[in-house]
């Protein structure tokens, strides 16, 4: 039941915030973002205990044997908590800001909530591809409506690039659902065994709607426009949780459902990612912008991670699994940043940029320690994951390895040149009138910073969600064959 | 059989219900109840039992949830656009009356067992609408769609003429479950013919390469009877062609030579529709190439000879009708047919403005609308069939080209500044639209609910 609350709470609050305006929608959202983290909690809890009770089956297309299938394990259960903790952390920052239409944007805000949370409890694949589908139109209508002035074509050619990956998914899904003999159960998929031709062209056709959702070189193209022009509430969503349903559908279903294609463009798909990692880490030394900057450090790190579930060995799928949590957490605290940074100055070009540190010392460390944990600092929450994942893709291939471990100094390049340009140096007419943080982004970046240490210092209780059931699953099913 | 009768018989009526009711207004009402009672008598027609009529005419679930699907489309087009009838020209009673005409020929269509009756369904379709696509008499336009639709329809009905009489010398028989082309070798008489009807039946439903006229005449005719030529007639049009390459054209090896022209014809049409609409300016001729677009998925329907494809045509019959009567609706009461006659109308139409959109979501495909599971009924039907994945991988991708065009009329609805109004928008229009899309949003969560009837 606990399941199915996740997914109805903000389609129904989302529904109810269209109705309202100002105020109302702010408050609702708030609240509905609220009780989802908490309903998410309680089946953490009840995860720990009874993890069987937290699936949920329902009759909902008997021609097709299609079911309302939800579920829930450690990766799943993982995601949920950063869709569920992110959500709240938006909404608090941009609570003193009012957008026109507040409540279309807070309930399509919700709406999207409700789409890749049923991106990840989703245990039926063509449930799976609605969802997937689901969470996209939201996500359109919001950078569309409230984004900058390319925005429009921006975000239409984001809609259309995934649009187009996720309908070769679809062939996908029904292709391997004739071979079922007509059943969309995640059991049924896994417990297929597909001819090795079968599994490498299949492979290509979910391949690319995972990789367009990532973004892994060279399907990012739209990524970095997108973030720029998207409000930052949305570039939120995106980048901390959106592109997250890239690699969990790797994980989810691409892997275990076709083991030997994965295995078969195991060295393909990882070439792809580190060229990704190195082209994405150049691009942002280049970047005067902020917006851009953070956008092409995601491609980055997300290389690194589609890297790592590829050279698929415990090591690396536990450090992808806890990096995921860390960069969703890691980036939108970058993102709150640069959203305080863009309302008071007006301008995310760090060339007119300069001697914030000054005049507003909590943003200057808060952001310190945030660029510090997306660098991976020893003792931030970005280690422990970075870590698992080189010595992950160390014991498969060295060369790779040793690549893409050129991505951490070229990180900390771009990352400390920033930190460099906006928070030091002489203030100028623009900087010098800023302000420091206020009541609502400080709660958000504060509870930021907290999780930056308390899972740099004590990362079990993240690496215990992540290596229960979940990751036993997942290698089980890559190495059982 | 009851909801022929009736069909035909309201036709008649209401050519004379315009002698007898000088408001002009009303005789919309009129048409609506004969949807009404034709809808009565289909289902009477499921309870009376099914059976075939004297060789000719033949009842069965199929025909009768085809028959509930087109009538039921029809009323909704009445409803939502019987007020613009008016518009086009005096003779409105006789508008509606032809329009019922062409309900009865499509009422053969799910239900012939004869290629006679399939000859007289195609051709009871065919002519009312010659003389629809030039009811604005004074529109050069106008005129100019009535004339190429007719005599190229007049040129295909002579293919079809001798496609069936190649058919029956071959197999000496009418009936189109007795031809019993699946038991020896094919002679080459029948292969003609099946090749001949293949490319008449082609023609009717604006496949590629024999789509010419479909742009012209939908543009050209009064845009009110262009809602009812592209949508409920086309799909007819469908169940036809399909009822006969499934029925007659199959077994044995038959299939086997039909279904790569077929197929070609598929890939033409979708990548021609597709790629075509996305350089229109005029909405309304986006929408004509959309229906070859959309023609292309259902023709998935008549590759892939299985019940997945039976259902997936029903519902695509149904989802692509409502979804694209709704645009037309919409359209009609807009002064500009170009996208940017759809300029700002999510300011002005906040409500007519999502309906739109919800239409438009419908025909690109997306999730959570009939057309989602009207695309996905389809093309499951072709991957079942198996060795049509490359069509398939085409059907997906230029999917994804037509979210392209239908988008665009999104965009311009919501994110372009301007000053777009409908007119005539009134609450009851509005309550229908909302109708029209609660029914696209509920097929598109319980596709079942239609298909339980098959």
């Amino acid at each position: 039941m606990l399941t199915v609350l996740l997914i109805l709470i903000p389609l129904v609050t989302g529904l109810i915030t269209f109705g309202l305006s100002g105020r109302g929608a702010k408050v609702l959202s708030l609240i509905s973002s609220l009780a989802t983290l908490a309903v998410a909690l309680a089946a953490w809890s009840q995860f720990r205990t009874a993890p069987e009770a937290l699936s949920f089956t329902a009759e909902w297309i008997p021609q097709l044997n299609s079911q309302l299938n939800f579920g829930l394990d450690g990766l799943s259960l993982m995601l949920v908590l950063l869709t569920t903790i992110s959500f709240p952390l938006i909404f608090i920052t941009v609570f003193s800001r009012n957008y026109e239409k507040a409540g279309a944007f807070y309930g399509l805000m919700l709406l999207s909530q409700a789409g890749m949370l049923g991106v990840f409890l989703a245990y039926d694949a063509l449930l799976f591809y609605v969802f997937w589908e689901l969470a996209l139109i939201p996500v359109y209508f919001l950078c569309s409506m409230w984004g900058g002035e390319k925005a429009i074509p921006v975000t239409f050619k984001f809609f259309v690039y995934t649009f187009a990956g996720s309908l070769l998914m679809l062939v996908g899904i029904i292709y391997i659902y004739f071979q079922t003999e007509g059943s969309f159960s995640w059991q049924a998929f896994t417990s297929l065994s597909l001819s090795n031709s079968e599994q490498s062209w299949l492979f290509w056709l979910f391949f690319v709607a995972f990789a367009i959702k990532m973004p892994v070189f060279p399907f990012h193209t739209w990524q970095p426009d997108t973030y720029e022009q998207s409000p930052t509430a949305v570039t939120m969503v995106l980048s901390g949780i959106m592109v997250k349903m890239g690699l969990f559908g790797v994980m989810r279903w691409l892997m275990p459902v076709l083991p030997q294609g994965a295995y078969m463009w195991q060295e393909a798909a990882i070439l792809l990612s580190v060229i990704g990692i190195i082209y994405a880490s150049c691009i942002a030394i280049m970047q005067s912008d902020l917006k851009k900057l953070i956008a092409y450090s995601s491609i980055a790190h997300i290389g690194l991670m589609s890297a790592a579930i590829f050279a698929n060995n415990e090591q690396s799928l536990a450090g992808v699994q806890v990096q995921m949590f860390n960069h969703g957490i890691n980036i939108i605290g970058l993102w709150i940043i640069i959203e305080v940074i863009e309302q008071r100055l007006g301008t995310k070009n760090m060339q007119q940029l300069g001697g914030i540190a000054a005049v507003a010392p909590k943003l200057s460390i808060l952001l310190v320690i945030i660029s510090l944990a997306n660098i991976a600092l020893p003792l931030t929450n970005g280690f422990i994951g970075e870590f698992l994942m080189f010595s992950g893709l160390f014991q498969h291939n060295v060369w790779f390895a040793a690549v893409s471990a050129i991505a951490i100094i070229l990180a900390a390049v771009y990352m400390l040149r920033m930190l460099q340009k906006v928070l030091f140096g002489e203030a100028n007419a623009l900087t010098s009138a800023t302000t420091d943080l206020k009541g609502g982004e400080m709660l958000a970046l504060v509870c930021i910073t907290a999780m930056i240490f308390v899972l740099g210092f004590y990362p079990k209780p993240l690496l215990e969600l992540v290596s229960g059931s979940g990751i036993q699953n997942t290698v089980a099913a890559l190495t059982g064959r | 059989m009851n909801a022929l009768i009736t069909t035909a018989v309201f036709g008649i009526i209401l050519m004379f219900v315009g002698l007898v009711v000088k408001q002009r207004q009303y005789i919309k009402y009129v048409a609506i109840a004969g949807t009404v009672l034709a809808f009565i008598a289909n289902l009477l027609d499921a309870q009376s039992g099914y059976g075939v009529l004297h060789g000719m005419v033949e009842v069965s679930s199929f025909s009768v949830l085809f028959n509930a699907v087109a009538i039921a489309s029809t009323a909704l087009y009445f409803l939502l656009c019987g007020s613009s009838f008016e518009k086009v020209g005096e003779d409105v009673a006789d508008y509606f009356a032809l329009i019922f005409f062409i309900l009865a020929g499509i009422m053969l269509t799910g239900a012939y067992s004869n290629l006679l009756m399939l000859f007289l369904a195609i051709e009871i379709i065919s002519i009312p609408q010659y003389i629809l696509a030039g009811a604005d008499k004074k529109n050069l336009k106008s005129n100019e769609a009535s004339l190429k639709y007719f005599l190229m329809g007049s040129f295909t009905t002579g293919i079809l003429l001798m496609g069936i009489a190649l058919v029956y010398g071959a197999t000496g028989t009418f009936d189109i479950r007795e031809m019993g082309l699946g038991t020896g070798e094919l002679s080459p008489l029948a292969l003609c013919g099946i090749t001949l009807l293949g490319f008449s039946l082609a023609f009717k439903v604006s496949a590629a390469p024999f789509h010419f006229w479909t742009p012209d005449v939908y543009d050209g005719s009064p845009t009110v009877f262009t809602a009812f030529m592209a949508t409920i007639v086309k799909a007819a049009s469908f169940i036809a062609f399909m009822r006969l390459f499934h029925v007659s054209f199959s077994g044995g090896n038959v299939s086997g030579h039909w279904q790569l022209i077929i197929a070609i014809i598929t890939a033409a049409t979708l990548i021609i529709g597709n790629l075509t609409a996305v350089f229109q300016q005029s909405v309304k001729r986006m929408l004509a190439y959309s229906s070859i677009a959309q023609a292309g998925f259902m023709l998935f329907a008549i590759v892939s000879h299985n019940e997945m494809a039976n259902q997936g045509l029903i519902l695509y019959s149904a989802a692509y009708s409502v979804a694209t009567i709704g645009v037309f609706a919409i359209l009609l009461k807009l002064n500009d047919y170009t996208f940017d006659g759809f300029n700002g109308l999510a300011r002005r139409q906040p409500l007519v403005a999502v309906v739109c959109a919800i239409f438009l979501f419908s025909l690109a495909g997306i999730p959570l609308t009939a057309g989602f599971f009207a695309k996905y009924f389809v093309l499951s039907a072709a991957i079942q069939q198996g060795d049509l994945l490359w069509l398939v991988i085409i059907g997906v991708l230029c999917a994804a080209v037509s979210a392209y065009y239908y988008f665009r009329v999104i965009i311009a609805m919501y994110f372009k500044p301007g000053e777009a109004d409908a007119q005539g928008v009134t609450p009851g229009f509005k309550a229908l639209l909302v109708v029209a899309a609660a029914i696209v949003i509920v097929l598109g969560i319980f596709p079942n609910l239609l298909l339980q009837y098959l």
